[in-house]
């Protein structure tokens, strides 16, 4: 889990089309919430109800939060597993769950 | 709205409100200088209600157990019943020596008047006869008296009385120490990575001589950045220091310190890096050890924030 935070996150930061959102955001407190965004995404424990997905996300809705940045989102959160060499249809499940959320992310 | 009471004071707590903001709004006095959970100036008591964990974050054990909490962070959501924090909380100390290390750097040296327990790298918040306080990182090792390098700011408060009126002998109160930027052993033979702009330097000094004294066996990489020569304030001392390869760097000369420690080590990962001093720079520089592979637990950081 710890390998895939740091290598998600770097992701997320060199990535041109969402790297924006994350600029001036404290790095140590954001690799906390990766964490949380990861447990979530592998159906863990999840202590965020789709009330506070929203909620944690409407500044960047103000800022241009799309379908196609979630979509970015999804993509590296793949990018990763594979990179850890998880199986294709536990990828395939994981995005599934982070699919679930996008109505709460987007604030539709 | 939750009401807030300190004193004699009562006042409600506006949505988005700090508690502290109340307080300050009601003319409570409270003192406080960075408003983002730092500096400890503006901590209080909690004699009733329950304050959020943030509220306690980064404080010592002993304190939270006496119930104190940073105003400047607390959004309680109930009630809450505030007094000082109690008398032994700051510490009397004396300024034992004051010396220019350049014309912009001044070293205090404070005895304290009682027992103080620190890391070299941590910081404390020094506080005038007055009440205006301001953070310092120490530069010394445990067992000495504090030393501080004070930056001396044009027109900055605490600056310009550091460099007019501060005088040998005068009476000072000390709060701390506080910050996890310090030295732990274990893994002796990782290599340290220590960068800072300005009196960024200061915590560096500490924490490189507390390596070595601790016995550490990788090497250790101290790099100080200044925009001129001039800035290189302790560079005769660091040439001289063993055990520590120093590395002096120009901004004018050299370009941004964040591309001369990335020139130097293009892979990072691995190293143990402690990052001190411009907010701007050290916040760089993290983001971009982290990309080139650098473990964010192995990134140790103060950010040198001025007051609010
Ligand atoms: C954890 C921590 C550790 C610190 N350690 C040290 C240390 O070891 N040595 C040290 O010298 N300082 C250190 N600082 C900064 C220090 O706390 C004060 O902010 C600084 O000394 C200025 O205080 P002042 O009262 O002189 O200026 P103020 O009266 O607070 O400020 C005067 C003016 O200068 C501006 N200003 C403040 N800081 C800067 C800056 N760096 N560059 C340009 N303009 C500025 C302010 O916005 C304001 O307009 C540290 C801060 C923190 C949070
Ligand atoms: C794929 C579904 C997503 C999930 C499950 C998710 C999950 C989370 C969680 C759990 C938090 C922490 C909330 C908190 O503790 O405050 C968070 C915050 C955040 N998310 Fe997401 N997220 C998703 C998509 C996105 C997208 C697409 C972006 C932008 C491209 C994004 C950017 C952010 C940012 C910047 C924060 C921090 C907000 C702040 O602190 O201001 N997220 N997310």
């Amino acid at each position: 889990m710890e390998a895939a935070v740091d290598i998600f996150y770097r992701k997320v930061l060199t990535d041109g089309r969402i790297s924006h959102f994350f600029d001036g955001v404290d790095m140590d407190r954001q690799r906390a919430k990766q964490k949380a965004f990861l447990t979530m995404a592998f159906g863990g424990p999840n202590s965020y109800s789709g009330q506070d997905m929203r909620t944690a996300h409407a500044r960047l809705v103000t800022m241009g939060l799309n379908d196609s940045h979630f979509d970015a989102v999804v993509e590296l959160l793949g990018g990763t597993l594979a990179e850890l060499g998880v199986p294709a249809n536990l990828i395939g499940q994981v995005a599934a769950i982070a699919e679930s959320t996008r109505k709460d992310v987007l604030g539709r | 709205m939750p009401t807030v009471r300190y004193g004699a004071i009562a006042c409600e707590r506006h949505e988005n409100e700090s508690t502290l903001d109340a307080l300050l709004r009601s003319g409570a006095p409270v003192s406080y200088s960075c408003k983002a959970g730092t500096c400890g100036s503006c901590m209080v008591r909690v004699v009733d209600g329950s304050a959020p964990a943030r509220a306690q974050a980064g404080l010592k054990d002993s304190w939270k157990a006496r119930g104190y909490v940073l105003a400047c962070v607390c959004h309680a959501e109930g009630d809450l019943t505030l007094a000082p924090v109690d008398a032994d909380t700051q510490v009397a100390a004396r300024i034992v020596a004051l010396d220019a290390l350049s014309a912009e750097v001044m070293r205090v040296r404070l005895a304290c008047d009682s027992g103080f327990d620190f890391s070299a790298g941590q910081y404390v918040t020094l506080i005038r006869p007055d009440g205006l306080a301001r953070s310092y990182s120490i530069a010394s090792l445990p067992g000495e008296d504090l030393e501080l390098h004070i930056r001396l700011l044009p027109n900055g408060r605490m600056s310009e009385w550091v460099r007019t009126a501060a005088r040998v002998g005068e009476a000072v109160r000390v709060l701390g120490p506080n910050g996890d930027c310090f030295y732990t052993p274990g893994r002796p033979e990782q290599p340290l990575l220590l960068v800072g702009t300005g009196t960024g330097l200061a915590p560096l000094y500490g924490i490189a001589r507390d390596a070595v004294r601790q016995g550490h066996t990788g090497p250790i990489h101290l790099i100080h950045g200044a925009v001129r020569a001039e800035g290189l304030y302790l560079d005769e001392t660091l040439r001289a220091l063993g055990g520590v390869h120093y590395k002096p760097t120009l901004l004018h000369a050299d370009g941004p310190v964040d591309q001369v420690v990335l020139g130097l080590f293009p892979k990072p990962a691995g190293m143990r890096a402690f990052l001190c001093g411009d907010p701007a720079i050290v916040q760089t520089l993290k983001k971009k050890l982290f990309l080139q592979g650098l473990d964010l637990r192995d990134i140790h950081a103060d950010a040198f924030l001025p007051a609010a």
